[in-house]
């Protein structure tokens, strides 16, 4: 269906099995009861937004609930995300969020790393399309900083 | 068919529009994106530039380089010279009465801005109201949100209706006798609407106000006349005309200016300087103050003379002809939603569009891969795309070097996504 001609088939990297999966069947994306951790992330540039809720008990991420509207990279991140946190420590939540600032940044990642990541490694296609880096970011990057604020209080 | 002919109804005149004539004078449309031709199809951003525009440059600074309105070279006169022709042909181009009520300025954005900060500072006062319409870029919104705050003043929105069209209805309500401006958009750089700035314009002329286009869309593709519209105050960008960035216009009736208090401080902009005060110069100096972007002012003049030699009548029709081919082939694909009248009469050369199951931003990369270059976002009108109920659109836009045969190329390309999505 789709030939080479079109040059389609270049994007292959960025719309990885994975990644299609994630966006056509979202996880976790029923919402959380009292959430400790409520917010709204979006990306000026493209207008996506996402609804992000976890509940964090005895410092673990006990439930998650991620809703929103954007393209098919920043969904399917987003709904790896929500696979990722639900039962991690927050501070395996951080690690995980570095691991992936930098897995999109191009840096190589040690044995640990991939391990704790897996199916997210497919957002490395991104890499390829720099200017979809902030698709694949914004969840990411709006749950970091939301950890942050809740551990400081 | 990439060259329009169209005969008049009385059969006696023949229209003809050399697209491949035009094309050869664009360098860039030779280019290869991803490995396929390029296919340029997002002209409500910026436009590409002829070599006559690109050329006017570098002849400038080959041949002319000076400041201008300063020294008694040669090429001081020849700078100064060159930036007045310029906004002679501006002032021509848009029909305004005088060469002095074209100000130069960086973009539109900046032109609005200049407005919102002197003449609207100085005149709108609490319990004023600023008319503006749901279909503004962003640059005509938020210069005015601040300003009402600042003012207390109240912010009023003419309504866009489902149908793309302004809804002018219960317009008396809207601009009334507390209305002190109102700043609207010539067409709408998301749906393609052109609005009735005329009719605004007597509006808001019967209360004592003054009426504001952001005529960036409609400059570049329309003959504009800014007697013809009775706009007091009108701003558009080169870059969107073949011109280069970094440079706009503001036009404004003599009088207002001439009331207005200066936008910025510095050369150029005063008459007399004592260590105690300063006066300011004359029209249209007292708004540019410092070094203008006489290189770039040149080759605007230069984009006017393009876009002349073409006549601003002949590319209103042959973009009008590719828009309504283009609306009947992209609403023939099932799963895509056009924003904007159907009517092509009543709409520009820009068409938005939403796909059911593919994200702009999908859409726009697998295009690109294509070789076809379109804007997918917001368009810098979140409000309005919002009120649509989605967060992101696609745009296709068109100009003067487009062709019926691109048109089938995007279509395509949205075909051939859509086949790469489903596997």
């Amino acid at each position: 269906m789709t030939g080479g001609i079109s040059g389609l088939d270049e994007m292959n990297d960025l719309y990885e099995a994975i990644i299609l999966d994630h966006y056509r069947s979202p996880r976790n994306t029923a919402p959380v009861e009292t959430p400790d951790i409520d917010l709204e992330v979006n990306n000026p540039f493209c207008g996506d937004e996402f609804h992000i809720q976890l509940k964090v008990e005895d410092g673990s991420v006990s439930q998650v609930g991620i809703t929103g509207r954007g393209c098919a990279i920043s969904q399917a991140s987003a709904s790896l995300l929500a696979e990722l946190v639900e039962g991690k420590s927050s501070d395996e939540v951080r690690v995980a969020v570095d691991s992936v600032r930098r897995l999109l940044k191009g840096e190589d990642l040690i044995e640990d790393e991939r391990g704790i990541l897996g199916d997210i490694e497919a957002l490395a296609g991104v890499r390829k399309f720099p200017v979809r880096i902030k698709c694949a970011l914004l969840s990411w990057v709006g749950l970091d900083d939301a950890l942050k604020d809740h551990l400081k209080k | 068919m990439s060259n329009s002919e169209v005969s008049s109804a009385s059969g006696t005149t023949t229209w003809k529009f050399e697209v491949d004539a035009i094309r050869a004078d664009f360098p860039i449309l030779s280019r290869k994106i991803n490995g396929q031709e390029l296919v340029y199809l997002d002209n409500a951003a910026t436009t590409q530039k002829p070599r006559q525009v690109i050329k006017a440059l570098t002849d400038y600074y080959e041949q002319t380089n000076a400041n201008v309105h300063r020294g008694v070279h040669t090429l001081s006169i020849e700078a100064t010279d060159g930036y007045e022709l310029a906004r002679t042909k501006v002032a021509k181009f848009i029909n305004a009465p005088r060469a002095e009520e074209v100000i130069w300025t960086r973009n539109t954005s900046e032109s609005l801005n200049l407005v919102a900060s002197t003449w609207a500072d100085a005149n709108i006062r609490e319990g004023d109201n600023i008319v503006i319409s749901a279909m503004e870029h962003h640059s005509n919104i938020v210069p005015w949100q601040q300003l009402a705050t600042k003012k207390n003043a109240e912010l009023r929105y003419l309504a866009a209706g489902e149908d793309g069209l302004l809804d002018v209805l219960d317009i008396d309500s809207i601009i009334d006798s507390r209305t002190k401006i109102v700043a609207v958009t010539h067409m709408s750089n998301v749906l393609g609407t052109v609005n009735p700035v005329a009719m605004l314009a007597e509006r808001v002329h019967a209360v004592g106000g003054v009426i504001l286009v952001d005529a960036a869309q409609s400059v570049p593709h329309m003959p504009v006349d800014v007697q013809a519209l009775d706009a007091d105050f009108l701003c558009f960008s080169a870059h969107k005309m073949l011109g280069p960035t970094g440079i706009g216009v503001l036009y404004g009736k003599y009088d207002l200016l001439e009331a207005m208090p200066p936008y910025m401080f510095g050369g150029d902009m005063i008459l007399e300087v004592t260590y105690e005060d300063a006066t300011w110069n004359d029209l249209p100096y007292k708004f540019e103050a410092g070094t203008p972007n006489i290189a770039d002012a040149i080759a605007t003049g230069a984009a006017v003379d393009y876009l002349n030699e073409l006549g601003m009548d002949n590319i209103w029709r042959h973009e009008q002809e590719l828009t309504a081919y283009a609306m009947e082939q992209v609403l023939s694909l099932d799963n895509v939603k056009v924003l904007g009248p159907r009517d092509p009469s009543l709409r520009g050369g820009v068409i938005s569009f939403i796909h059911d199951t593919i994200h702009p931003h999908d859409l726009g990369t697998a295009l690109d891969q294509q070789g076809i270059a379109i804007r997918t976002g917001h368009h810098c009108a979140m409000p309005l795309i919002r009120s649509f109920d989605v967060v992101a659109a696609a745009r296709a836009s068109f100009y003067i070097y487009n062709t019926k045969s691109e048109v089938d190329a995007l279509v395509n390309g949205i075909s051939e996504t859509e086949g790469y999505f489903s596997r």
